[in-house]
């Protein structure tokens, strides 16, 4: 294909899914996982680096979406919101948590609050609240105040499993 | 919103990163992306060629040997915050890291592509000058080495040569038992700061200062050590009025202004910060406060 754009063939593993697909060298790992696999659970709020709503895991560590280029992502295991829930749909103790204490509005903040609490709260299971409200600094939420995110996730420490 | 697009290259060492660089026309090297890629994606940066560093392994590391540390260009800002020897030999990097953006960004963010983007008002560039670090420079043939002091070569611009990557920076360790602080007003954590302070002091046996350092970051062109308040502290016992007098001192030169911020604010906030700094660090050193 010669139209001025370069492209690359990428393999990694996607929520447990091995997946290789061909994709613009330009493209960030949040528009591969949207427009080339379809996951638009992953949301693009600012595009550079400041909202936090492309939050993602690569390789178990909570990462800006859009700040890394999808061909920078070959070899790792990427984890999105899509892939925290159990395959049959049960959700994990801190999206139940989400749901149990309102901790999420119009929503399109909670999948990269869901990836960075699910890092963050996995390394450090007796987080203290300050601690907590520390590791959400990078993701911006506009319409809950935080307070209900903060309840959700000092929900789940104390409930002792992240 | 995307970058223009480009060549993707993945450079396997630093050596083979700047025959990249010394070969392609209009390329950039890609770090951590933490500052290049918003750049790219917002198109204030365009390049034929983009370099990435992720894959030069040679490139990323921390070792203490002989009270030096060195560290590669490549090492994640979270694996320096969190490297358990280095937090006992030089306490003030952990410090000044905790403040820079946020955990997802310090996952990707490096100390080499901190230093080479040189933004005035970032830490690790402050910490550097700091500690008198000095960093290493690879090219195709060989590598020089430049001081933190003589690195930058203006607003955003370190002196490195077009066919240059910067490789890795080493500093040597103070004394243990030295006082470290650094502090930083921003208005929200992990922006960057309006005003940051860094400081190191060491007490003799008989509990006066035998060496400081100072830095201020976000008030100039690049990280700015203040050798002439280091010589007024040295030699002398540390008392607030000591630390009163520094600060006045420390704000006593040109400060930059620019629309939200202005000069005497600026001036004011290093001030206080100096004041407060030297105090925890000198706090620090008499062992009072080792938190």
């Amino acid at each position: 294909m010669d139209d001025g754009r370069f492209r690359r063939e990428i393999s990694l593993t996607v929520n447990g899914t091995p997946r290789t697909a061909t994709v613009e060298e330009r493209y960030s790992l949040a528009d591969f996982l949207r427009h080339v696999l379809g996951l638009t659970g992953t949301h693009l709020g600012c595009e550079h680096g400041v909202c936090g709503a492309c939050t993602v895991l690569v390789n178990g560590d909570a990462v800006r979406g859009c700040l890394m280029l999808a061909v920078q992502a070959e070899g790792s295991e990427v984890t999105t919101i899509e892939g925290l829930a159990a395959p049959d749909g049960t959700l994990s103790p801190l999206q139940q948590a989400f749901m149990d204490n309102h901790g999420l509005q119009c929503g399109f903040c909670t999948p990269g609050i869901l990836t960075t609490l699910t890092a963050f709260l996995r390394d450090n299971p007796n987080a203290t609240e300050p601690e907590v409200r520390e590791a959400l600094s990078g993701n911006i939420c506009r319409c809950t105040g935080y307070d209900t995110i903060v309840r959700a996730a000092m929900s789940v420490v104390r409930g002792g499993a992240a | 919103m995307k970058p223009a697009p480009f060549r993707y290259h993945r450079a396997q060492s630093a050596q083979e990163a700047a025959g990249l660089l010394a070969e392609k026309e209009n390329a950039r090297l890609l770090a951590g992306g933490q500052s290049l890629m918003p750049m790219m994606n917002m198109r204030y940066v365009a390049v034929d060629h983009l370099i990435d560093l992720n894959p030069a392994a040679d490139m990323v590391g921390i070792s203490l040997k002989g009270g030096r540390a060195t560290i590669g260009a490549m090492t994640r800002q979270r694996a320096i915050l969190e490297h358990s020897c280095l937090a006992a030999g030089a306490p003030v990097i952990a410090e000044a890291l905790r403040q820079v953006g946020h955990v997802q960004t310090r996952n990707r963010g490096t100390i080499g592509g901190s230093l080479s983007h040189l933004d005035p008002a970032a830490e690790l560039p402050g910490m550097m000058a700091l500690l008198d670090a000095e960093v290493t420079l690879t090219r195709k043939d060989g590598t020089r080495t430049v001081a933190m002091a003589d690195f930058p070569a203006g607003y955003m611009t370190p002196c490195t040569e077009p066919d240059e990557v910067l490789s890795s920076v080493a500093f040597d360790l103070w004394p243990a038992g030295h006082g470290w602080d650094f502090r930083e007003f921003a208005r929200r954590h992990g922006d960057f700061a309006i005003v940051g302070v860094g400081s190191l002091v060491n007490l003799d046996g008989s509990g006066k200062i035998d060496r400081a350092a100072l830095v201020l970051i976000g008030v100039g062109d690049g990280p700015r050590r203040l050798p002439e308040v280091e010589k007024m502290l040295t030699g002398e016992a540390p008392t607030a009025a000591l630390f009163a007098e520094a600060a006045d001192l420390a704000g006593a030169g040109g400060m930059a202004e620019d629309a939200l911020v202005s000069e005497t604010y600026r001036r004011h906030l290093a001030r206080v910060l100096v004041r407060r700094s030297l105090d925890n660090a000198a706090q620090r050193a008499r062992g009072g406060n080792n938190g």
